[in-house]
């Protein structure tokens, strides 16, 4: 690990402030994934500001009747939340289905947005990734892509975006909140703020540079039948292959949206008028243009297959 | 207050540190890009609160929170398995919740109370899931064990307190104990030797829950 300088702040303003202050300044709040990753020297700042003292661990009831989640909110608090199981049951599931105990009680809301891929080549230095470094090829490309995406994939990256959470966040319409140096504060939708790999995929979300998540906010509660299904190699701590986060309705309208396939959180708006017609219909229009490998081309039938065990599934409880 | 942390590398630490240089000598361009290259380590003080003592240790930023335990305190009984956070072998309790010590920087735990294995019981006075194991016999080569106590006391705690998993079938009930339960929030330990039905079963009789059939 390359030493670093380490700073304690205790506002946002001063996270944003630090952020800005020398190059090569990473934030850390859980830090259950960029510590693995500055073991590998994958990430290497030269600064580290600590954040875990700045107060945004506490959840709010927002004017519009829906949920303000401080960044600094534990997975497993977000996840045990009276409110959040009861109100937006989707997010506990999709929380409660990713990593170990012991992880989520120390990730963070803010800190589970921003992971990175458990890509092998971007955590093997060895191999060429142009996502650790750009322009140095893709290993996954012509090698080892069973685990990777096959939606909205570039010649450059096919790597996944790993996180349960987001996934339940884009169909809930979650939307995060940052704050900048200088107090400037900015709303970005779930759907806005990863991006798909392009020519660019070491740029994985739209945050600007100093910019700092201070929350993730949720609109009022949909109700409906809220399933999370994840398709992994072990019943347990292990990331999905496939996973679909869905809110269904009495009269079979929803929303879908599924983990595993793609840079982010993958859904379609459009083709969920086809909800109701059944899974089919669905997956035709949301997985239309998958791009995939000999080894990944089972996620495509896979989604379909799990759409429609979450159907039944929801069916059965309606 | 006691001084048990020394600045001298250990023998252990040079041994990894030749392994390094070694390694990357073999590395391509881009990794060796990556490496160190005089850039100066950056001390810090730090008091950790470790099963009830305060103790004021000197350390490099990058000391994880488990070589802080065991290089620098002796608190061996927590063990380093993967140093990825993937086995739990490195399970703790800070503020009594669970964690794993190897993916925390000790600088980030100054006024947090840690206990480890050797703070949840001792040889005189074994913790009930300690005695519990050594009844069922809940391990062979027993490098997990003090991971797999300290996790399950938290859990414990968790199930008491209504954090539900994976496996809870109504989000709105208190959880309840069961085998299905037990497997789910205890999968971020790894037994490598597969002592997983003694250790299901010491953790069950503790929680006053043996009867449960196995799956």
């Amino acid at each position: 690990m390359r030493p670093f300088t380490y700073q304690r702040v205790k506002t946002p303003a001063e996270a944003a402030a630090a952020l800005m202050q020398q190059p090569d300044t990473k934030v850390i709040a859980g830090g259950t994934n960029l510590l693995d990753l500055m073991k590998l020297q994958i990430e290497a700042p030269a600064h580290l500001v600590d954040v875990n003292g700045v107060g945004l661990d506490r959840m709010n009831v927002t004017p519009e009747g829906g949920l303000r989640i401080g960044a600094l909110v534990r997975n497993t608090d977000l996840a045990a939340d009276p409110r959040v199981r009861r109100e937006y049951p989707l997010l506990s599931r999709a929380l409660l289905a990713g990593a170990s105990a012991q992880l989520r009680n120390r990730a963070t809301t803010a800190g589970n947005l921003l992971q990175r891929t458990r890509c092998p080549y971007f955590y093997d230095t060895d191999q060429p990734c142009n996502k650790r470094q750009p322009g140095s090829g893709c290993g996954a490309l012509h090698g080892y892509s069973r685990v990777h995406a096959v939606m909205g994939v570039s010649d450059a990256c096919i790597a996944t975006h790993p996180s349960d959470m987001a996934v339940a966040l884009r169909a809930l319409d979650a939307v995060v909140e940052t704050v900048r140096d200088g107090g400037a504060t900015r709303m970005i939708p779930m759907a806005e703020f990863h991006r798909l790999p392009g020519n660019t995929p070491h740029l994985e979300t739209t945050l600007r540079s100093g910019e700092l998540i201070t929350a993730v906010t949720l609109p009022k509660p949909v109700g409906g039948v809220q399933i999370y299904h994840k398709v992994r190699d072990r019943a347990s701590y292990a990331f999905a292959l496939v996973s679909v986060g869905a809110i269904v309705q009495r009269d079979g309208t929803g929303r879908i949206a599924v983990g595993g396939v793609a840079h982010k959180p993958w859904r379609v708006e459009a083709a969920e008028a086809a909800l109701p017609d059944g899974a089919r219909a669905l997956a035709s229009k949301l997985m239309a243009g998958a791009r995939t490998t000999a080894q990944n081309a089972f996620k495509v039938p896979l989604v379909e297959r799990t759409i429609a065990a979450v159907l039944q599934q929801a069916r059965e409880e309606q | 207050m006691s001084e048990p942390g020394n600045l001298d590398f250990s023998r252990r630490e040079v041994l990894a540190i030749g392994g390094m240089t070694l390694a990357s000598t073999a590395l391509p361009q881009v990794a060796k890009a990556a490496a160190p290259q005089g850039v100066a380590p950056v001390l810090t003080r730090v008091t950790l609160d470790v099963n009830g003592r305060a103790h004021t240790l000197m350390l490099d930023t990058r000391t994880s929170l488990l070589d802080a335990l065991r290089e620098h305190l002796h608190l061996t009984g927590s063990k380093k398995g993967c140093d990825q956070g993937q086995c739990g072998a490195c399970t703790v309790l800070v503020n009594g919740r669970r964690m794993v010590s190897c993916l925390s920087l000790a600088v980030m735990h100054e006024g947090d109370r840690i206990t480890t294995i050797e703070g949840l019981g001792t040889p005189e006075k074994l913790h009930p899931l300690q005695a519990a194991f050594v009844r069922h016999d809940g391990y062979q080569c027993g490098y997990c064990t003090p991971g797999q106590i300290c996790s399950a006391a938290a859990m414990l705690d968790e199930i008491r307190t209504g954090v539900p998993s994976h496996v809870t079938q109504d989000l709105l009930a208190p959880p309840r104990l069961t085998a299905m339960e037990l497997r789910e929030r205890m999968s971020g330990n790894l037994c490598r030797c597969a002592a997983y039905s003694n250790i299901a079963d010491a953790i069950a009789e503790v929680a006053g829950g043996a009867a449960e059939p196995r799956t």
